[in-house]
């Protein structure tokens, strides 16, 4: 394992990356964040803030999701499809660092992505509060440019993280149109799962209540990574649940890389 | 210890979608192949050449069987350091240009910055990509990837180098630069491992060969042994043929056909020597513009192989 030959495997993601779609997903956000927040600002005569800062932590979350999912499924299948992958692996390079190798460039893609993201919306809510009059700024629950919001991009990235090893994961086996399928709904369910959990008030059968702990458990759990809606009005997350929702992150991404990487180093590539 | 090294390497892909039967692709090769040869390994299309290629570089398991190069075993990472290949109908990254491209594996390669800015031009210089190796490959022509194929596969100045149809979508000069560039890696002492379905090709380049078909190995040796096995007879063209010295050659020749005012093509027996009719032809106040071997096409060489010796076996020339 070498962190040089992963590292230039990632690099190559990510420059392939920037140089097709991520910008132009980057500008759509940014005139759509900037567009909106205009329109809000004459609308309400920039009385509520929080309407900004929630379609900016959304609009983060969804762009980041297309492009965690459509370059994800794509990262080894294309390899595979444009046969790229024989001279490449032809090259001293596992088969393991070539999947951790193109995690880590996506990875970076993101990123880049949520910060310059972050950035825009920081921007426009810096704007806000300058054309605000005194008495506005008062009865806002959070300052305009309060530190918290970068909590909320922080698990973003993290939940966008693990989207990607979901994606990864399903498409060292599976076609990209499956994979992403596959993904999307992973990505549904696991902000629902939660849900699961509770089941037993409402089904009788214990075997069902048992397999649906069990998914409970197994399924990717999604909805703690989503905090705009405390941070927006000014509640506070406490560092103990970032840091657990980081490291219940961290251990999933683990397994599902884990498990990519030992299907894919025994595929043959026809 | 072989430079290559294959036992009852044997490899079965599954055919059918639902039920699965398996498909014998390559079965029981065993092959040695020397330091510093240059080794062709011929067979029509479906013969199982690049099966034999991708499981050298494993790309695909074997189902039975083993090989090795240079003493190691071909999953073995640190060999892939000392050896290159390039793939059938070779493909890459539609937005690198040939120089990044090159790059990037030369990074994998562990070259040190200094060896890729000197090696990459001068290796595309080699294989006769000019000012468009600084385009996008997405606008390269079948012919431009193999080159860029064919310099991404020597970027480490390899010990064993495998390549799979080299010569396949390059133009009569490609073909040449190809075999230029292979004599030029033996020269070094480069071991070359080639697939190709032209028995030209192996000619021009090749010490020893191996021949398959359907998957087994039908035979093995100099290709010099192969090649006169397989003349027919001879073709010549020549011009300033009078009238009398035509109806002379006619009872005489196989055939004669007329080419155009004075000139003509003469089919001569396989036990024709060149220099002999060159002599002939002279004194008899022709001029020989060419003398060409007629050969068995591959294709007919495998048919009466499998006729004369059945499918299984193996022959040594
Ligand atoms: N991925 C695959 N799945 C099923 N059959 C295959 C596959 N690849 C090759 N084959 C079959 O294996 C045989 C050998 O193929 P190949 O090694 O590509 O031959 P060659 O390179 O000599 O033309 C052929 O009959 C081919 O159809
Ligand atoms: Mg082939």
């Amino acid at each position: 394992m070498t962190a040089g030959r992963i590292g230039a495997v990632a690099v190559s993601v990510f420059r392939e990356s920037v140089r097709d779609r991520v910008f132009y997903n980057l500008l759509l956000f940014a005139v759509v964040l900037v567009g909106a927040s205009v329109l809000v600002g004459q609308m309400t005569a920039g009385q509520d803030i929080k309407i900004i800062k929630d379609l900016g932590l959304a609009a983060t979350s969804l762009f980041g999701l297309f492009v965690a999912v459509f370059i994800g499924v794509g990262l080894v299948w294309k390899e595979l499809e444009r046969r790229s992958v024989y001279s490449l692996l032809a090259k001293p390079l596992r088969r393991t660092e070539l999947v951790l190798g193109k995690y880590l460039g996506l990875a970076l893609t993101l990123a880049v992505n949520v910060a310059v993201m972050a950035a825009v919306l920081y921007l426009v809510l810096a704007w806000m509060w300058w054309t605000s009059p005194e008495n506005l700024r008062a009865a806002w629950e959070a300052p305009a440019l309060d530190p918290a919001l970068l909590v909320a991009f922080l698990l973003i990235y993290f939940q966008l993280l693990l989207v990607t090893a979901v994606a990864l994961f399903f498409s060292t086996f599976s076609s990209p149109m499956l994979s992403a399928a596959l993904t999307f709904g992973l990505y549904v369910i696991g902000h629902f799962n939660a849900d699961l959990k509770h089941f037993e008030s409402i089904v009788e059968s214990k075997p069902i209540v048992w397999m649906l702990r069990g998914l409970y458990y197994l399924l990717p759990n999604l909805a703690p990574f989503d905090v705009a809606g405390e941070v927006v009005h000014g509640q506070a997350v406490a560092g103990g649940y970032v840091l657990m929702t980081i490291g219940y992150a961290s251990v999933y991404i683990a397994f599902l890389l884990a498990a990519g990487a030992h299907i894919f180093a025994r595929r043959d590539f026809k | 210890m072989h430079a290559i090294h294959t036992e009852d390497l044997t490899k079965d892909y599954a055919l059918g979608f639902w039920r699965k039967r398996p498909y014998r692709a390559l079965d029981r090769l065993t092959l040695d192949v020397e330091g510093g040869e240059v080794f062709g390994l011929l067979g029509p299309n479906g013969a199982g050449k690049t099966t034999t290629l991708k499981l050298l570089l494993q790309l695909v398991f074997p189902t039975s069987g083993r090989a090795e190069i240079l003493g190691r075993p071909t999953g073995d990472v640190a060999v892939r350091r000392r050896i290159g290949y390039l793939p059938e109908n070779p493909y890459f990254y539609d937005h690198l240009t040939a120089v990044e491209l090159l790059d990037y594996f030369g990074r994998l390669l562990g070259l040190s910055s200094a060896d890729r800015a000197a090696r990459i031009p001068r290796l595309l210089d080699q294989v006769g990509l000019g000012a468009e190796r600084r385009l996008p490959l997405r606008r390269y022509s079948k012919g431009m990837l193999q080159r860029v194929g064919l310099a991404q596969a020597l970027v480490n100045e390899p010990e064993v180098v495998f390549l799979d149809e080299p010569m396949s979508g390059l133009d009569p000069i490609g073909r040449r630069m190809v075999r230029e560039l292979i004599l030029g890696l033996r020269d070094r002492g480069t071991t070359v491992f080639f697939s190709s379905h032209i028995l030209s090709d192996a000619e021009a380049a090749c010490s020893r060969v191996a021949i398959l078909a359907g998957g087994r190995l039908v035979s093995s040796g100099r290709l010099a042994d192969l090649l006169a096995f397989g003349i027919k007879g001879w073709e010549v063209v020549v011009e300033g043929v009078s009238r009398e010295v035509a109806d002379k050659l006619r009872a005489g020749a196989a055939s004669l056909t007329p080419i155009a005012e004075g000139r003509y093509t003469v089919e001569l027996p396989p036990s024709a020597r060149p220099d002999q009719v060159m002599a002939e032809f002279s004194s008899a106040g022709a001029s020989v513009v060419s003398i060409n071997p007629v050969r068995d096409t591959l294709e007919d060489f495998f048919m009466r192989q499998v006729a004369e010796h059945g499918h299984a076996r193996e022959v040594r020339l």
